[in-house]
C-alpha cells in the first residue's frame, strides 16, 4: 500500500514542480516589507517638514517618488538575490519556463497599474494613486500565484482588500501603503519563512 | 493538466534522465497515442515538444483513480 501512496505523492510533486517556482524566498518578503515601512516613515518626516502639504514638482514631490523607486527596486534586486540563493541550495535552476511564466503573469497587472498610475499623476488625481498601486499589485500577486508558492495568493488579496479599503479612506494613502507594501509583506514573508525557508 | 505542452529539455531536467531514457519512453508514449510530437525551428535549433492527447488524458485520470482506489481499500 506504501507504494502507492508513494506514486501517487510523487505524481503530484512533479506536477507541482512543473508548473510552480518553488524557489521564491520569504525573507524576501520579509526585507521588502521592513524597505517600505522605512520608506513610509522616511516620507512622513519630510511630509512633516512641509506642514502636510505636498506640491507636485516641488522638491518633497520628487523626492517621495525617489523613496518610492529606491524601495521598488531594493526590494526586487533582494527577492532576486535570495531566490537565486534557494534554488541553488534546492538544487533547482532560477530561469526557466516556469519562472518566465512566473514574471510574466506578475508584470502584467504591475506594469499596468504602474502605467495608470503614472497617468494619474499626469491628470492630477493625486487621490487615487496609493489605492490604484494596490490593488494592481494584489491583483498582480493573484494572477503570479498559480506560477508559484500559493501563499502569494492570499497576499494579493489582502493587498487589494486593504487597495479598495484605501479607495473608501481617501487621503491615507501613505498610511495604507505602509500597512500594504510594509505590514503585509512582514507578515506573509514570515509565514512563507517558517513554512518552507528553515530546513 | 497542469501543463498545455512540454518541450524535451524541460522534462529531461524536470525528470533528471538521460536523452536516450526520456526518448525511449517518449516513443512508448506516442506508440499508444498518449502524447503528441510536434518538431519544429525555433530560428535554427530544434525543438521537440509534446502534448497530451485526449486518448492519454483519460489514461492517466484512469491511472491516478486506480492508485487513489487500491490506497483506500487497504
Amino acid at each position: 500500500m506504501d507504494n502507492y501512496l508513494k506514486d501517487i505523492q510523487d505524481i503530484k510533486k512533479m506536477m507541482d514542480k512543473s508548473s510552480q517556482f518553488i524557489s521564491l524566498s520569504g525573507l524576501s518578503g520579509i526585507l521588502a516589507g521592513v524597505y517600505a515601512l522605512t520608506g513610509a516613515f522616511f516620507i512622513k518626516y519630510i511630509d512633516a517638514l512641509d506642514n502636510g502639504y505636498v506640491i507636485v514638482d516641488s522638491y518633497s514631490f520628487k523626492l517621495i517618488l525617489l523613496v518610492a523607486v529606491a524601495v521598488l527596486v531594493l526590494s526586487v534586486v533582494t527577492g532576486l538575490l535570495l531566490s537565486v540563493r534557494k534554488a541553488k541550495k534546492q538544487g533547482e535552476t532560477i530561469w526557466n519556463s516556469t519562472s518566465k511564466r512566473l514574471v510574466a503573469n506578475f508584470l502584467i497587472p504591475l506594469v499596468t497599474g504602474g502605467v495608470f498610475a503614472l497617468l494619474l499623476i499626469k491628470n492630477h488625481y493625486y487621490g487615487l494613486i496609493a489605492p490604484i498601486t494596490l490593488i494592481f499589485y494584489g491583483m498582480a500577486c493573484i494572477n503570479a500565484s498559480r506560477y508559484t508558492l500559493r501563499d502569494v495568493r492570499y497576499l494579493g488579496l489582502t493587498i487589494t482588500a486593504i487597495g479598495l479599503v484605501a479607495t473608501y479612506f481617501m487621503g491615507y494613502g501613505l498610511e495604507f501603503w505602509a500597512l500594504g507594501f510594509g505590514v503585509c509583506h512582514i507578515l506573509y514573508g514570515s509565514v512563507m519563512y517558517f513554512k518552507y525557508d528553515r530546513k | 493538466m497542469v501543463n498545455e505542452y512540454a518541450d524535451f529539455n524541460t522534462l529531461k531536467e524536470l525528470l533528471g534522465v538521460t536523452d536516450g531514457n526520456l526518448a525511449s519512453h517518449a516513443k512508448a508514449l506516442e506508440a499508444e497515442q498518449y502524447i503528441m510530437v510536434e518538431k519544429q525551428f525555433i530560428g535554427k535549433k530544434p525543438n521537440t515538444r509534446y502534448m497530451a492527447t485526449k486518448e492519454g488524458r483519460k489514461a492517466f485520470k484512469d491511472h491516478i483513480d486506480a492508485l487513489e482506489k487500491l490506497i483506500q481499500k487497504r
